[in-house]
């Protein structure tokens, strides 16, 4: 514990935990297949959430095309998938037979060259994780270099976003247009259908997950954290001291890029298809209020807002098919108006205080965290009445000791 | 069961275990007896009861298909609850549950599975586009679902799990395009379609219809990206192209445009010069285009609201009465509606609710009243329907004008058109 706890902290250690304990022993127990398969489909949006927490809440780099990574992972894993279910014996009645379904509609009469190299797994694997952050990278290199930032970057985000749909929608040929990439079979001859895949494939998901939530809590601790956090309140000052700014940025959009495609990914696996629906700006800015929802300095936060914002998605979708959009909007502002620091907050100022009144003071730690050491994420929602001005000297101040 | 009664003494116990054992093969049999009603026509664990039986209801009533997909849901409940009034299927009220697609793929596989898995509905009606139908279909296979899809579509599919009330693309196309070159003696012809997998097909098939059998020409062939709304440059290739027929399946909004900008460029699309032939615009996309801005324009389709006959009529008449009477009706809308009776008469020839009988007894399965006239199920699981040939007037209404005299043979892999 010691060892873990000296990046994790012992209160974020019990959260950890309690988390933990949620995903993989709770909601297997309690749900069946098919809920327990769409929570999994949820959690794969957490992998972008907890990327904008790193990006958005630490580093102050607002993405708004998160889509356009969370779609590589998928279509990667898409492309492998779908070049396996095309067997010439399973697509024997096509004019074609061994390209998949879309190419033969499409008049294709051979496999593209970039679709090749997918009909290897390691390479789908590789291309997975390096694919988003070269791509990252280089509009990471294109904008920070020349300093650009803030709502420019988000817009040039979107626009990135709405290009990449069009290109997708528009060679259908080569990517299954806007139906997608569908009817997903098997992965190494294992069938990913049937609900023992699916149940192997969320705990899967979920241990990924925690893996990228460790990574994430390191990143944070460590002092590219505190600097990422110094940049985002006074970057001036961040780059007086000798830093390069645009590193650490290019650094942090790339990390976020690369956790979003492994969500994506896992989304192939578990829902059986990827389509251009996840790529464009609608997603992207859904996943961003995941991720303002859950509180967008709280890792953990953006794993709860990602459950919470689908979980209600599907019950209100369920119960009032024709009114639910509203609800749901009811929600997003309820929440945003009435704590700003999303669910995190709301558990830092009401619940945590009226929890400490019923649990015995030893067990203290695991509520609340008193240590003032911890990252901005608590300075933030502690100082709830201090002024907006008094946070930043104070985050700022925090960075500073670190350094 | 054993685990229920506790007793002290060994007297007792020996007694009771006895009872015990009696008692199994009589609880057994109790609990066997309120369901053996249902059994008889339910052996698959289907949501039926003595005198009920559910079925789902899945279109996008949220986001930009909403406006398509509406009518769809009006005319499944229409059918649902005329068929309720006639006594239901098999003696049992049809319950339905409906879920919202809000036009997005993946939702509609995940709404497919929870209607199939943990509804356990009989039928699904339901989808709407070619994308929404291909998220489904793999959900619908893997559990053994029936889906009644009523849009006409680009064929190249054809699953054991739906039946496809619309018309795939050879009968909506070929007699269109046979008309255009018989009575209105066109020989070049432009292809425009929205740029996904149903104008491309469609357009596919009407080119190797125009060219090899027909022995006419196309002069061009352009797409545009869905939602695209700035025409001009194609309608000045129309106008350089002069050719004799300009055939369309452009999708959803971009209609408004386009008309609207075809006739903002001078062109009288009743003047025929080039005739306007859409396989894409039915009574409710005029809605929103406006009857004065294409009038004049041809459509191929199977169903207008238009049409003569007296089940159309009764059905119009219904429909109007359930949802307001400034509501119109379109092809697909008609084709979902024809979903919850078709599902009726198979359930019935077959005696059971269970997906595998229902499928054995649907081809053959021929409707009378239907508003299009007279449709059968075809062992491919599309529809033998009409083609026919409507001119849009100025209140948004089509004039049927030309119908092909024989029902079409449904044929979704076309020989020598792929």
């Amino acid at each position: 514990m010691n060892k873990v706890g000296s990046f994790i902290g012992r209160y974020q250690l019990s959260h950890f935990i309690i988390l933990a304990l949620l995903i993989f022993v709770v909601m297997p127990l309690a749900l069946d297949s098919f809920r327990l398969n769409m929570v999994g489909k949820y959690l794969t949006y957490a992998f972008v959430a907890l990327g904008l927490v790193l990006c958005w809440g630490y580093g102050g780099i607002l993405s708004l095309g998160q889509g356009v990574f969370f779609g590589i992972g998928g279509y990667c894993m898409a492309m492998f998938l779908k070049l396996e279910a095309s067997s010439p014996e399973n697509t024997a009645i096509q004019s074609t037979p061994g390209i998949p379904d879309f190419m033969d509609w499409n008049q294709l009469t051979e496999l593209p060259w970039f679709w090749v190299p997918f009909q290897s797994f390691t390479f789908t694997i590789f291309a997975i994780l390096i694919l988003p952050a070269a791509f990252a990278f280089i509009i990471a290199v294109a904008m920070f270099k020349r300093r650009v930032g803030g709502v420019y970057f988000a817009i040039i985000t979107q626009a990135i976003a709405a290009i990449l749909t069009i290109l997708i929608i528009g060679q259908q040929g080569y990517t299954g247009g806007v139906n997608g990439i569908t009817d997903l079979r098997t992965l190494h001859g294992w069938d990913i259908r049937t609900d023992e895949a699916k149940t192997i494939l969320y705990f899967v998901n979920g241990l990924l997950l925690f893996g990228c939530l460790f990574v994430a809590r390191y990143i944070i601790k460590s002092k590219l954290g505190r600097l990422l956090v110094a940049m985002r309140e006074r970057e001036d000052r961040v780059r007086f001291s000798g830093y390069d700014v645009s590193a650490f940025k290019i650094f942090i959009f790339c990390a976020a890029a690369t956790i979003s495609a492994i969500g994506g990914a896992m989304f192939t696996l578990q829902v059986g298809f990827m389509s251009p629906t996840f790529v464009g700006t609608g997603p992207s800015i859904e996943m961003v209020i995941f991720c303002a929802l859950g509180g967008r300095l709280a890792i953990l936060g953006a794993v709860y807002g990602a459950l919470v914002v689908n979980w209600a998605k599907t019950s209100f979708s369920e119960s009032f098919p024709e009114l639910w959009l509203f609800a749901m909007g009811a929600l997003f502002i309820g929440v945003v108006m009435a704590f700003p620091n999303g669910l995190a907050g709301l558990y830092q100022t009401y619940i945590a205080p009226w929890l400490q009144k019923y649990v015995p003071e030893k067990f203290h730690w695991i509520i609340t965290n008193r240590n003032p050491e911890e990252s901005g994420a608590e300075i933030a929602v502690a100082g709830e009445t201090a002024s907006e001005d008094e946070k930043k000297s104070k985050a700022g101040e925090l960075s500073h000791a670190g350094n | 069961m054993h685990s229920g009664t506790r007793p002290k003494t060994g007297n007792l116990r020996r007694r009771s275990l006895l009872k015990n054992l009696l008692a199994i093969p009589a609880a057994l049999a109790l609990a066997h007896a309120p369901s053996t009603l249902a059994d008889a026509a339910n052996t698959t664990g289907l949501a039926v009861t003595a005198d009920t039986v559910k079925v789902g209801i899945l279109h996008s009533v949220t986001g930009t298909m909403a406006i398509s997909e509406t009518g769809s849901v009006q005319a499944e409940k229409l059918a649902i609850e005329q068929i309720n009034a006639m006594g239901g299927v098999l003696g049992r009220k049809i319950e339905f549950i409906q879920e919202d697609g809000a036009s997005d793929w993946p939702t509609f596989a995940e709404k497919s599975k929870k209607l199939l898995v943990n509804d356990k509905v009989a039928a699904v009606f339901g989808c709407w586009t070619s994308a929404s139908r291909k998220a489904a279909l793999p959900v619908f296979e893997q559990y053994n679902g029936m889906l009644y899809y009523p849009t006409f579509y680009e064929g190249l599919e054809q699953s054991p799990n739906v039946i496809y009330t619309g018309q795939e693309a050879t009968q909506q196309i070929l007699e269109g395009l046979d008309w255009a070159d018989k009575t209105k003696g066109a020989k070049k012809y432009f292809l425009l379609g929205s740029d996904y997998i149903w104008p491309r097909t469609s357009n596919k098939i009407a080119r190797k219809h125009i060219e090899n059998v027909l022995g006419d020409k196309v002069v061009g062939e352009e797409y545009y990206p869905l939602g695209h709304t700035q025409f001009n440059s194609v309608i000045n290739k129309i106008k350089l192209k002069k050719p004799d027929v300009v055939f369309i399946s452009v999708v959803g909004g971009s209609n408004v445009a386009f008309y609207k900008q075809l006739k903002a460029a001078g062109i009288d699309m009743s003047k025929e010069k080039p005739l306007f032939l859409t396989i894409s615009v039915t009574e409710d996309e005029i809605l929103g285009i406006g009857g004065e801005n294409i009038e004049g324009i041809y459509a191929s389709m199977k169903y207008f609201q238009s049409l003569p006959n007296d089940n159309n009529k009764a059905f119009v008449e219904a429909f109007k009465k359930k949802w307001g009477k400034d509501i119109v009706i379109g092809d697909v809308t008609q084709a979902a509606y024809l979903g919850p009776w078709l599902w009726k008469a198979a359930v019935e020839k077959a005696g059971s609710f269970d997906i595998d009988k229902v499928r054995e007894a649907s081809p053959g399965i021929e409707l009378t009243t239907a508003p299009e006239g007279y449709v059968k199920v075809h062992p491919n699981h599309h529809l033998w329907s009409k083609t026919r040939i409507g001119q849009a007037q100025k209140d948004g209404q089509y004039k049927v004008v030309y119908e092909s005299k024989e029902l079409i043979e449904p044929n979704p892999f076309p020989e020598g058109y792929q």
